[in-house]
């Protein structure tokens, strides 16, 4: 039971969303062309960073946000099977990141807000960009807010009973998110407003890259729950078979939820203004939440040998042949899994206390996060829509062939990016630059890679063009889709119920505040207690 | 509860897996690898006014116990002294304090990196084992010449670097 204004809510959502994400796409192909240096006429570094800027708001924060919005009421109502609480907040929220969106789209496009999707001060930005991505983030809170309270309401009126596992994944993503986004929700209402405004002279970008930390690393779960949730949720049923455990996965999601949190330092490894000792807390708590993911990996494969064996796959390896490689959702969760493991890798060495001074800054980074957001991530929000725009327009798919073709597209000129990326990380390309200038013979070694990327870059521009197509059409389609239920994978095992403490919402926020202030009280609360000096805000 | 056999398997190297990372970071440890941490603030206002960051003090320092200290200040666009010399096989120690923005300095090929955070400090110690010319640049966006901001460092043989400072005095 999907209700009209979940269906409403998510397909405006997913408009937004998706719509982002098309202009996004342009512009990262402009980039590989400027960078490669190949095209004189293309060159100038303001057009590159206001493009950069934008491409990353884009991406990570619009993209995903509105996603993340729309698949949230779509499992929540489906999967709790009861209406949506307070339609009319949820359209608030709407409204208010969509506000958010275009007010900072103002500045990003007329370069007025080149500061990169970081927003690293002193280097400042127009006060309305800081405003309009502060919007977007309160209009997602309404969100998290609907979530928690639906969750709240259906154990209420189900005690005893587990919570369905696409909710329980949802509500843990909203709590994780309220937690997230509190670190540069502080950043940008108590530093770079007031100072954008007039109203500070000066700020301490140390305590504001420490806030900015909070957030940038489980953002990127926020992030990826949505295409967890499609792994555990979707794919087994799809793929014609069971989900292998549904208590690992419940542990799973609380073990990114908890452990995701006090990990940010990870990214200040080279900052000067925060102790070893620190850091090194961090580190550890970021290979712990590597254990989350690893049992993903093995709940979803394990799931999906359940189901090639069941269709008659034998042997060791027989069984992959027999997946049903024609379904979009298996397939983006195959390509999904691959680009997982060696995004992971990569992830590893950047986590890695001492290694990451190879690496730091440099090309490898955004091949890296390429591969887990680009290409595991939003490969799996293809495959949700895939799976779910026929079922919140009423229309059937255009064209599975297309749908399928999108996809192999995607993960090939995924490839073709982060490959070339990886190496020149390696080789000391830094990222974040608009062209290669340093005369030396270590960065000759640099240039025969920028092809690999203009390819990869085109392949995906192509890529992402038909997957609005095949959205576009598939709305305007004349026939009529009619399975609109959400159907979720069944686990082999009928679930029993989890320790009480697994299934409370005080419990997890307990222990994330605990977690919290021992990784970050000290942190932040030195910047009160030393001798700091304030930077001047600079433009760029 | 219901975990299956296989799944403790997995969840047991899952761990194992981790422990092994998290090994070979105690171990780079005991060595002495780690990130460059010295939580130590300065004016960017007046680094020219501070003794240690003032324009004559940039560069190449001998010191009286043999060791090499390396001034830097970072400023848009370009790292101060533009060119710098200095003997493979020795540890050298890398002092930078940024007088604008945040930037990050690393020279490929090396484990020299740090990020210039305007009111810290930032200190890398590290040895270069192959003499030759690096370029040293700054990788993170500091503004819209931030891609012409790099300077040289000349890595000399132990023995080359020697002949040239045959007392240990200054450079």
């Amino acid at each position: 039971m999907i209700d009209t204004q979940s269906r409403n809510l998510a397909l405006w959502n997913w408009v937004v969303a998706f719509a982002a994400f098309l202009v996004a796409c342009f512009l990262g192909f402009y980039q590989v062309v400027e960078r490669s240096g190949l095209f004189d006429f293309l060159e100038s570094a303001k057009v590159y960073f206001a493009s950069v800027s934008t491409h990353g708001v884009l991406m990570a924060y619009v993209l995903t946000t509105f996603f993340i919005m729309g698949f949230g009421y779509l499992t929540a109502t489906s999967s709790l099977k009861r209406p949506l609480w307070q339609p009319g907040l949820a359209w608030s929220g709407f409204f208010v990141s969509l506000i958010g969106t275009v007010l900072a789209a103002i500045p990003l496009l007329t370069d007025k807000a080149s500061v990169l999707y970081t927003f690293y001060p002193p280097i400042q930005a127009s006060a309305l960009f800081y405003i309009g991505a502060a919007l977007l983030v309160v209009g997602s809170w309404f969100w998290c807010a609907i979530m928690v309270v639906m969750a709240v309401q259906w154990r209420r009126e189900n005690s005893g009973k587990g919570m369905p596992l696409a909710m329980y994944a949802t509500v843990a993503n909203a709590l994780l998110w309220l937690w997230t986004s509190a670190g540069v929700a502080m950043e940008v209402v108590f530093q770079l407003i007031p100072w954008a405004l007039g109203w500070n002279d000066t700020l301490d970008p140390g305590l504001a890259r420490t806030l900015f930390a909070w957030t940038l690393h489980p953002i990127v779960y926020f992030w990826l729950i949505p295409a967890y949730i499609a792994l555990y949720c979707f794919v087994p049923k799809e793929a014609g078979g069971y989900l292998f455990s549904e208590e690992m996965a419940k542990f799973a999601f609380l073990g990114l939820l908890v452990f995701s949190l006090p990990i940010g330092f990870h990214h200040l490894y080279m900052d000067p203004e925060q102790g070893a000792g620190w850091k090194l807390l961090h580190g550890i708590g970021t290979f712990l939440v590597a254990v989350p993911t690893l049992v993903t990996g093995f709940t979803v494969l394990a799931s999906l040998e359940i189901a090639g064996r069941l269709g008659g796959g034998r042997g060791l390896f027989g069984w992959i042949g027999n997946l049903p490689w024609r379904n979009p959702v298996v397939l983006a969760a195959i390509l999904a899994l691959l680009m997982l493991i060696l995004g992971g890798f990569g992830g590893i060495v950047n986590a890695s206390y001492a290694l990451n001074a190879m690496v730091h800054n440099t090309a490898w980074v955004p091949g890296h996060f390429h591969l887990i957001f680009a290409g595991t991530t939003v490969i799996l929000y293809f495959a949700i829509a895939y799976h779910l725009w026929p079922k919140i327009t009423g229309k059937k798919l255009v064209s599975n062939t297309l749908a399928l073709t999108q996809l192999w597209t995607w993960f090939v000129g995924m490839t073709l990016l982060s490959t070339p990326w990886h190496v020149l990380g390696l080789l000391g390309q830094p990222r974040r630059i608009s062209s290669v200038t340093y005369n030396s013979l270590l960065t000759l070694a640099w240039q025969p890679y920028e092809l690999f990327m203009i390819m990869g870059g085109a392949v995906l521009l192509g890529s992402a063009v038909l997957f609005g197509v095949i959205l576009w059409k598939t709305w305007r389609n004349t026939e009529i889709e009619t399975d609109l239920e959400i159907a979720y994978a069944e686990p082999i095992h009928p679930p029993e119920s989890l320790p009480a403490w697994a299934e409370s919402l005080k419990a997890w926020n307990l222990v994330i505040l605990g977690l919290m202030l021992i990784s970050f009280g000290w942190p932040i609360a030195q910047f009160f207690f030393l001798k700091t000096f304030e930077s001047l805000p600079w433009g760029y | 509860m219901h975990i299956d056999p296989l799944e403790k398997k997995w969840l047991y190297i899952a761990l194992g897996m981790v422990a092994l990372f998290l090994g070979s970071i105690f171990i780079s440890l005991a060595v002495g690898i780690k990130p460059p941490s010295n939580v130590e603030t300065i004016d960017p206002a007046r680094l020219h006014l501070s003794e240690e960051f003032a324009e004559d003090n940039l560069g190449v320092h001998i010191q009286p116990d043999g060791r090499i200290t390396v001034i830097m200040v970072a400023g848009r666009y370009g790292f101060f002294p533009r060119h710098i010399t200095v003997p493979a096989d020795t540890p050298i120690t890398f002092r930078w304090a940024s007088i604008d923005v945040l930037h990050g300095v690393h020279m490929p090929m090396t484990n020299m990196s740090t990020m210039v955070v305007p009111g810290y400090v930032a200190e890398v110690t590290t040895t270069f084992p192959k003499p030759g010319d690096y370029p040293m640049l700054c990788n993170e966006y500091c503004g819209l010449g931030h891609d012409y901001m790099w300077s040289k460092v000349t890595v000399v043989a132990r023995q080359t670097w020697e002949k040239q400072h045959p007392k240990g005095g200054e450079s």
